[in-house]
């Protein structure tokens, strides 16, 4: 399950790492970086973030700096979504595309100031999205910094997420609406708040100084374990975001794939300018989006896992890209892609499960929406 | 950790030998790596296997792995509870937890098995 590593590629360690080993964190590598797969067990910490609240490191994730007069224009150039909307204290998420409208990497936008945006990007794709930004500069008047190095980054989700945070920190949390963020302290650290997460529950992203992020792990552990808080892994991490049906580059989003086949056709503002990959955007919803992704649910037994093979109706083929056990709705849900015709909602499937056909059927997407 | 009593393969299966019945389970270390276990899939009674074939399938949460029988022979008990409730394989993998009996074909397989203490030190590194 630990995948080899080339033995002169150094394994990264974010802040927090004894911190995890104290917490009984199951330590595996991902993306470089050593991290906590799992601490209790996936289920445990998968329900608590539903029912009240699970702590993350997810301090892997990159951090890019873009500054200067021209660094909107720069953003909005480098991506599908309207940077211009954007207003101090806003975040929204956009991608990286290439010239042929498909993914270099899914990224969130914050505008810190009027010539201050903050790029967050995929830790297995750091070094890939920077080399990609600073090539594009073309002259522009930009500052481009990474920052991951001196970027913790702490998730707390789940239902009880405000009310424990509220208890370290005067920022008032009422006034972040999702996708808002604000700059302020956390256990008496800097820290911006912002209302983002990966799970499909309200909850926060705390970017922090790594000095500080042990400190501010220990506060809000100990802050919220009266509340059922407890640290929860990349594991949980991942059922979490496949029951929400958020996309993980790697699997759902990749150099092949377009927002219109990843279903992420909100993200793409064609009315807002050009951007890179846009004709081949405007090309491809002329022509016809080729494949779409799917929610399958697995109704035989049996679980589909990653690169399963799918087939649909009249014999069409496709394949899985993630698949695991749903702690919530206890069956076996995945996402995967199928050519556009046979991708309707309600046609039965097959998927091929260790030389086996099991049966299966493509449901709608989310399959868990949190109750508001 | 490991029962003295049992034998252990490279597969990180156990068989627990009873006259020419051998019990048949997975090891406290491949629970521990497969993690939470939420299905377990069991050949019928009455199946015939050779020694390393395929038997059955778990999956936990994270990922799906293959059950190895150690020997060949007839299958002649299969643990149901196991297959209903597939957590036991986690809470109990050294007993309660078991997946099948076979009857022994050829008990001279057995010799190619671990002692308790051999495979402790073969889980041991891998790790």
């Amino acid at each position: 399950m630990i995948r080899l590593m080339n033995e002169d590629t150094e394994i990264k360690s974010t802040p927090l790492l004894d911190c995890h080993r104290q917490a009984g964190g199951k330590i595996v590598e991902f993306a470089g970086w050593w991290m906590p797969v799992q601490y209790s067990g996936v289920i445990e910490e998968h329900q608590a973030v539903r029912q009240a609240a699970g702590l993350f490191d997810v301090s892997h994730m990159g951090e890019f700096s873009v500054r200067g007069p021209q660094a909107e224009a720069f953003l909005q150039r480098m991506t599908p979504n309207d940077v211009t909307k954007l207003v101090d204290g806003r975040a929204h998420y956009s991608g990286l595309l290439t010239e042929e409208g498909t993914y270099v990497d899914d990224v969130l936008i914050y505008r810190l100031a009027k010539e201050d945006y903050m790029v967050v990007v995929n830790a297995g794709n750091q070094a890939a999205d920077f080399a990609w930004l600073e090539s594009h500069l073309d002259g522009a008047e930009v500052e481009l910094a990474d920052h991951s190095k001196d970027t913790a980054l702490l998730a707390l989700q789940g239902p009880k997420a405000p009310a424990i945070l509220a208890g370290l920190t005067t920022t008032d949390l009422s006034a972040i609406r999702y996708y808002g963020f604000a700059k302020g302290e956390v256990a008496g650290h800097p820290a911006i708040l912002s209302r983002t997460g990966y799970t499909g529950e309200d909850g926060f992203e705390l970017y922090l100084e790594p000095d500080a992020a042990g400190k501010v792990w220990d506060a809000l552990l100990e802050a919220g374990a009266p509340e059922g808080l407890v640290p929860a892994g990349l594991g949980a991490r991942d059922t979490l975001r496949l029951e929400a049906a958020m996309a993980l580059y790697g699997h759902e989003l990749d150099r092949n794939t377009t927002p219109w086949e990843a279903g992420l056709d909100w993200v793409v503002k064609l009315e807002a300018g050009d951007f890179l990959g846009r004709d081949a955007l405007v090309r491809q919803k002329e022509e016809g989006v080729p494949r779409r992704l799917i929610g399958i649910e697995v109704t035989g037994r049996g679980i589909a896992r990653e690169g399963y093979i799918l087939s649909g109706k009249d014999g069409v083929e496709g394949i899985v890209t993630s698949g695991t056990w749903s702690p919530t709705l206890e069956k076996a849900i995945g996402l995967g892609y199928l050519p556009t015709g046979a991708a309707e909602e309600g046609e039965d499937l097959r998927v091929t499960v260790r030389k086996r056909e099991v049966e299966a059927k493509i449901v709608a997407i989310p399959f868990y929406k949190r109750p508001r | 950790m490991y029962p003295a009593d049992y034998l252990y393969s490279k597969d990180h299966e156990w068989a627990k030998v009873d006259g020419d019945i051998c019990q048949i389970g997975i090891t406290q270390f491949a629970q521990e790596e497969l993690g939470e276990v939420v299905f377990v899939e069991l050949p019928e009674v009455g199946d015939t296997f050779e020694a390393h074939d395929e038997i059955g399938t778990i999956e936990s949460v994270k990922a799906g792995a293959e059950v190895y029988t150690p020997v060949g022979g007839e299958v002649v008990e299969i643990n149901e509870g196991a297959a209903e409730d597939p957590a036991i394989v986690n809470q109990d993998p050294h007993a309660g937890g078991w997946l099948v009996k076979i009857r022994l074909a050829d008990p001279s397989q057995l010799d190619e098995l671990m002692s308790a203490d051999a495979y402790e030190r073969f889980a041991g590194g891998e790790e």
